[in-house]
C-alpha cells in the first residue's frame, strides 16, 4: 500500500465511526469506539508517515489532493495523536457533554486538510472543520457571534484570495495585493492581534475538549505556509512577522494576569502560536526550521498541558486563577504533567521546545535583533505565567475533600506517553531537527520559482549553484 | 598518550552521566507515581555523589600528574544541521574542576543532612527529585564549555531553585516568594539567552575557546571581540549574572528564598547557586579583559551590593535572612574583585566562602543551643560591644540607614513600582477591555447555558 491509501485509510475510519457514534446511547460506548477509531487513524497516518517518500510528493491515487510531502508528514500523526489523547483523558463527569461523533468528523476533516496539497482542498477543508463546533456550540444554546463572523469572514477571504491568485495567472506574484486576502483569512484564522478574540470565545462558550482539537492542530499555520508563504512578497511577509511578535508578547502578556484557567490556556496557545508565525516568515532556513520544530512541540506540549487542565476541570469545574487551589497533595501526577508540559511549552532544556527555541531565537536576531529581544521576552512571560498558573491552581493552601482526585489509569496513559515524547524528542533532538530542515529548506524552494519571474535572473546566476544539501535560498531571501 | 587521554575522557563522563542517573532513579519512579522509599533515595544519593566525585577528583589527579590543564571531555554535535549546530561541549579546567569538585562535596552533604533533617516529611522525595536536577544543573553549567550548554544546566539549577523555594507548598508565602524568584531568574535567563545568541553571531560559536585568541586555557589568552563587541555581550551576561548571583537591583529575592527548607538554602543561596553568576563571569574573563566599561560596572556593582548587603545583615531578626545577607555581601565582593582584573582569588573566595556558608546555614537551626554552650564553656555573655565608630555617625544618619536596612533598601518596592506595576496594569487594562467586548458579544445570547460552575467533587 502506498501512503495515498494509508492517507485515505486514516481520513475514513473516523469519518465512517463517527454516524456509528452519534447513534450510540450510552456514552461510554460511544467513547471506547471513538478510542478505537483514534487508534487507528493515528496508526494509518503513522504508516502514511513510514511509506512516504521524502524525495518526491506522492502522485499516485488522489494526486495533489491526498499526498504529502517533507513538511506535513508528521503533522498528520500528530493531529490523531491530539485526537486520541483527549478521548483517552474524557472521563465519565465529562462524556456526556463531550460529542465523540463532532470529533471524529473534526478529526476526519483535520486529517484531510493536513494531507492535501491541492489549495482549493485546503479551503474546503479549513471551512468545514468549523461546522462541528458551530454545531455543538448551538446545541449548548450558545450564541458564538465572535466565532462565526470570524470563521466566517475567513473563509469568504479564503474562496476571495484564492478566486485571485487562479484569475491573476503566472505574474500574479508583483500583484501583491491579490494575497492580501488570503493573509487576512490566515491571520484570523490564527488569532493574530487583533483578530483573536474568536479564540477566547471558543474556549469560554464550547467544552475545553471541543476548542483544543479545533485549535492544537494549527490549521492556520498549515494554511498560511501552503496558500500564502509561496505567492505573498517579502515586505508582506515581514510585516506578518511584526505583528505576530507584537501578537506573541500581547498573548503572553494576558496570560501572566488572567484569572480564568480557559482564557489563560487560550492566551498562552495565541502566544505560541503567534512564535510560530514569526519563524515562518523569517524566510530563512534557521528561523524556518526553529518554526517548524516549535510547531510539533507546541502541538504536542500544549495539547498535554491543555488535557490536564481539562482533567482538572473535571473534578472541580472551571478553575480560578484568582485564589489558591492546593490540589497538589491530591493530584501529584497530574501536578507533575502541568509543569512539564507547560515547560515544554517554553523550550526548556531537556525538553521537545529546547532547540527548535533557540533556532528560532538565532533565526530571527539574525534578521530582526529588536524582534529577536521580543521574542525571548515572550518565552520569559509565558515561563512566569506557566508556573504562576501551577502554583495557583497546585499549591498555596490545604485543599480538603472527601473523594480521590488522583490521576486516573487513563490520563497516568496519556501524561506519561505525553512527557516520554516531550523527553525523548528534547535529549535526542537530532532527527526531528534534520527532519524539519529538510521541510525548512523544501518551502523555501518552492516559494524560489515565484520570486523571480523568467525574465528575470535568478539569484544563482550571480553566485554560483548552490550547495547540493543545503541551497542557500533561505538566506538570499531573507536579505 | 592515548591511554591517558581515555581514561579522562572515561572518567569525565562519569562525572556528568552520574547526576543523569539520579535524576532518572528519582524521576521516573516519582513520574509513574510509586517514588522510592527514604531508605533507598538515601542511598541512591550516596552512591552517585561518591561515584561523581571519586571521578572528579580521579581527573584531578591525572591532569595534574600529566601537566594538562584543559580537557575537552564531551564534544559532540548535538544537532548539527547546515548554517547551524548546538555542540554539547564538558571542559575540565582550573575554572570548572574545583567546581564541580566543590558541588560534589556540597551536594553530598547536604544529601546526609537533609536524609535526617525531612526524615518522614511528606515532600522528602520530591525534594531529592529537585536536589537532582540541581546537581545534574550545577554539573553541567560548571562543566559547560560552551554557552548554550551552560544556559541548559542555568535554567536547571533556576528551577530547582524556585520550587524548593515554594517547597513547603500548602502555605501561601513560600510559593508567592517561589513565584518571585523564580520570575527574576527568568528575566537573568532572557539576558543570558541574548547574550548566547550575540555571543554565537559575533563569534561564529557560542564556544568559550572561541573569545581566547591561540591555545591558551582559563584564566589566559587574549579576547578575540573588539571592544564594542565585548561591552555588549558583556554588559548582557551582567545582567544575567547579577539576577542569579541577587546583586543589587534583584537582591530582595535572596531573603525571600529563605523559605525553603534549611538543606536547600545552605546549598542554594549560601553555597552554589549565588556563586554561579559570579562563576558565569568567571568563565568570560577574556571577554571582561576587553572591555573596561563591563569591568566597571561590576566593580561598582559588586561594591554597592557588598555595602547593601552588609548593611542589611546587621538588622535582620532571624538568622537566615542574616546570612543570606552575608551571603550577598561577600558574593558582591567576589563580583568586584572579577571586575578588577582578579582571576584566582575570586575563585578561591568562591570555593572559601561556599564551604563557610553551607556550614553556617546546617548549623542555624541550633544556633541558639550552639550559642548558649559556647556561653557556658567560656562562662559569661558573647553579647558584644556597642562598637565605638557608631557613634560618631549623626543620629538622623543612622536612623536613616536603619531603616534602609529594615525595609532592605525597598528595592523590590523599587521594581514593582517601576517595572512590574505598569506592565501589569497595561496588560490588565487590555484584559478587562477584551472582557467587555466578549461580554458584549453575548449579552444578547438568546438561551444562554447554564455555567458549568458547580464544583464536581462535592457532587460525585
Amino acid at each position: 500500500m502506498t501512503e495515498t491509501h494509508w492517507l485515505a485509510i486514516s481520513i475514513l475510519i473516523p469519518l465512517l465511526t463517527a454516524p456509528l457514534v452519534a447513534r450510540l446511547e450510552d456514552p461510554r460506548r460511544s467513547r471506547t469506539l471513538t478510542l478505537v477509531a483514534n487508534l487507528l487513524a493515528l496508526l494509518t497516518a503513522v504508516f502514511a508517515w513510514g511509506t512516504h517518500d521524502s524525495n518526491l510528493v506522492s502522485e499516485s491515487g488522489g494526486g495533489k489532493w491526498l499526498a504529502l510531502d517533507r513538511f506535513s508528514a508528521p503533522l498528520g500523526p500528530l493531529a490523531a495523536l491530539v485526537f486520541l489523547a483527549t478521548t483517552l483523558v474524557t472521563l465519565r463527569t465529562k462524556i456526556r457533554r463531550f460529542s465523540f461523533a463532532g470529533s471524529l468528523v473534526s478529526e476526519a476533516l483535520t486529517l484531510g486538510t493536513l494531507a492535501c496539497l491541492e489549495p482549493w482542498g485546503i479551503i474546503a477543508g479549513l471551512a468545514l472543520g468549523v461546522v462541528p463546533p458551530l454545531v455543538e456550540l448551538r446545541r449548548r444554546g450558545q450564541n458564538p457571534r465572535i466565532f462565526a463572523l470570524s470563521m466566517g469572514s475567513c473563509v469568504v477571504l479564503l474562496i476571495l484570495g484564492q478566486l485571485l491568485e487562479d484569475y491573476e495567472g503566472p505574474d500574479r506574484f508583483r500583484q501583491w495585493w491579490a494575497s492580501i486576502p488570503l493573509l487576512l483569512a490566515v491571520l484570523i484564522r490564527c488569532g493574530a492581534f487583533p483578530f483573536h478574540l474568536w479564540v477566547s470565545e471558543l474556549f469560554q462558550q464550547a467544552a475545553f475538549g471541543t476548542a483544543l482539537l479545533f485549535v492544537t492542530p494549527m490549521l492556520g499555520a498549515y494554511a498560511c505556509v501552503r496558500l500564502v508563504m509561496p505567492v505573498s512578497p517579502d515586505w508582506v511577509l515581514r510585516g506578518i512577522e511584526l505583528g505576530s511578535t507584537f501578537t506573541a508578547l500581547y498573548a503572553a502578556g494576558l496570560a501572566t494576569v488572567q484569572t480564568d484557567a480557559r482564557r489563560f490556556f487560550c492566551c498562552l496557545f495565541l502566544s505560541h502560536s503567534a512564535l510560530v508565525f514569526v519563524g515562518l516568515e523569517t524566510l530563512t532556513e534557521i528561523g524556518l526550521t526553529g518554526a517548524l520544530c516549535i510547531w510539533l512541540s507546541v502541538g504536542l506540549s500544549l495539547t498535554g498541558f491543555g488535557l490536564t487542565l481539562r482533567a482538572i476541570e473535571s473534578r472541580r469545574g472551571r478553575i480560578s486563577l484568582d485564589q489558591f487551589q492546593g490540589l497538589y497533595e491530591h493530584a501529584p501526577g497530574l501536578a507533575v504533567g502541568f509543569v512539564l508540559t507547560g515547560l515544554a511549552c517554553v523550550g526548556f532544556p531537556g525538553t521537545v521546545g529546547f532547540v527548535g527555541t533557540e533556532l528560532l531565537v538565532d533565526g530571527v536576531v539574525e534578521q530582526q535583533p529588536v524582534t529577536g529581544i521580543a521574542v525571548v521576552l515572550a518565552c520569559t512571560l509565558n515561563g512566569i505565567a506557566i508556573l504562576r498558573s501551577y502554583f495557583l491552581v497546585f499549591t498555596g493552601t490545604r485543599h480538603r475533600t472527601t473523594v480521590s482526585l488522583s490521576i486516573r489509569k487513563r490520563e497516568q496513559i496519556a501524561v506519561l506517553s505525553l512527557a516520554a515524547l516531550i523527553l525523548i524528542g528534547g535529549i535526542f533532538p537530532q532527527p526531528g531537527i534534520s527532519s524539519r530542515y529538510q521541510a525548512a529548506s523544501e518551502l523555501l524552494r518552492q516559494r524560489e520559482p515565484a520570486l523571480h519571474s523568467p525574465e528575470e535572473p535568478s539569484p544563482e546566476d550571480h553566485h554560483g549553484p548552490p550547495a547540493p544539501h543545503a541551497p542557500e535560498v533561505g538566506k538570499t531571501l531573507g536579505e | 598518550m592515548p591511554d591517558l587521554e581515555i581514561l579522562i575522557q572515561s572518567l569525565g563522563l562519569v562525572v556528568v552521566i552520574a547526576p543523569s542517573v539520579l535524576l532518572c532513579w528519582l524521576g521516573i519512579p516519582s513520574l509513574v507515581g510509586r517514588p522510592l522509599p527514604e531508605t533507598w533515595v538515601h542511598r541512591v544519593v550516596q552512591t552517585v555523589i561518591w561515584t561523581g566525585l571519586l571521578a572528579a577528583l580521579a581527573v584531578l589527579g591525572l591532569m595534574l600528574s600529566s601537566g594538562q590543564t584543559h580537557v575537552m571531555v564531551v564534544g559532540r554535535q548535538w544537532v548539527h544541521i547546515p548554517h547551524y549546530h548546538f555542540a554539547i561541549k564538558l571542559v575540565f579546567d582550573r575554572l570548572s574542576v574545583p567546581l564541580v569538585i566543590l558541588t560534589f562535596l556540597l551536594c553530598g552533604t547536604i544529601g546526609a543532612f537533609a536524609a535526617r533533617y525531612l526524615h518522614r516529611e511528606t515532600g522528602f522525595n520530591r525534594f531529592f527529585v529537585l536536589y537532582s536536577v540541581f546537581l545534574l544543573g550545577m554539573t553541567v553549567a560548571s562543566l559547560a564549555g560552551t554557552i548554550e550548554t551552560l544556559f541548559a544546566g542555568w535554567e536547571l539549577v533556576g528551577l530547582s531553585s524556585a520550587f524548593l523555594v515554594a517547597f513547603y507548598h500548602e502555605r501561601r508565602g513560600p510559593v508567592t516568594n517561589g513565584l518571585h524568584v523564580w520570575s527574576v531568574y527568568r528575566v537573568s535567563d532572557a539576558a543570558l539567552l541574548i547574550a548566547s545568541v550575540v555571543l554565537h553571531h559575533l563569534s561564529g560559536e557560542g564556544d568559550f575557546d572561541r573569545l581566547i585568541r591561540g591555545e591558551a586555557s582559563w584564566p589566559f589568552g587574549s579576547p578575540t571581540l573588539s571592544v564594542s563587541q565585548a561591552t555588549l555581550a558583556g554588559l548582557l551576561l551582567v545582567v544575567a549574572a547579577a539576577g542569579k548571583s541577587a546583586l543589587i537591583p534583584f537582591s530582595g529575592w535572596l531573603p525571600r528564598a529563605m523559605e525553603g527548607p534549611t538543606p536547600s538554602s545552605a546549598v542554594f543561596y549560601g553555597a552554589l547557586s549565588v556563586h554561579l553568576g559570579a562563576f558565569l563571569l568567571l568563565r568570560v574573563s577574556p571577554l571582561l579583559d576587553a572591555s573596561p566599561v563591563t569591568c566597571a560596572v561590576i566593580v561598582a556593582l559588586g561594591l554597592a551590593s557588598a555595602a547593601f548587603g552588609a548593611l542589611a545583615n546587621r538588622v535582620q531578626t532571624d538568622i537566615k535572612s542574616a546570612l543570606s545577607f552575608a551571603s550577598l555581601t561577600q558574593v558582591g565582593l567576589i563580583f568586584a574583585e572579577i571586575g578588577l582584573g582578579l582571576r584566582y582569588i575570586p575563585l578561591v573566595h568562591i570555593l572559601g566562602h561556599a564551604c563557610w556558608r553551607t556550614l553556617q546555614f546546617l548549623r542555624a537551626p541550633t544556633v541558639l543551643h550552639d550559642f548558649r554552650q559556647l556561653e557556658n564553656a567560656v562562662g559569661g555573655s558573647l553579647a558584644g560591644r556597642r562598637r565605638s565608630w557608631d557613634q560618631w555617625i549623626p543620629a538622623h544618619w543612622r536612623d536613616w540607614a536603619y531603616r534602609f536596612a529594615l525595609e532592605r533598601g525597598e528595592l523590590d518596592q523599587w521594581l514593582f513600582t517601576w517595572f512590574v506595576n505598569p506592565i501589569r496594569d497595561i496588560f490588565l487594562a487590555c484584559d478587562r477591555r477584551e472582557q467587555r467586548l466578549l461580554r458584549g458579544s453575548q449579552s444578547s445570547v438568546a438561551t444562554p447555558a447554564e455555567p458549568w460552575t458547580r464544583v464536581l467533587e462535592e457532587n460525585p
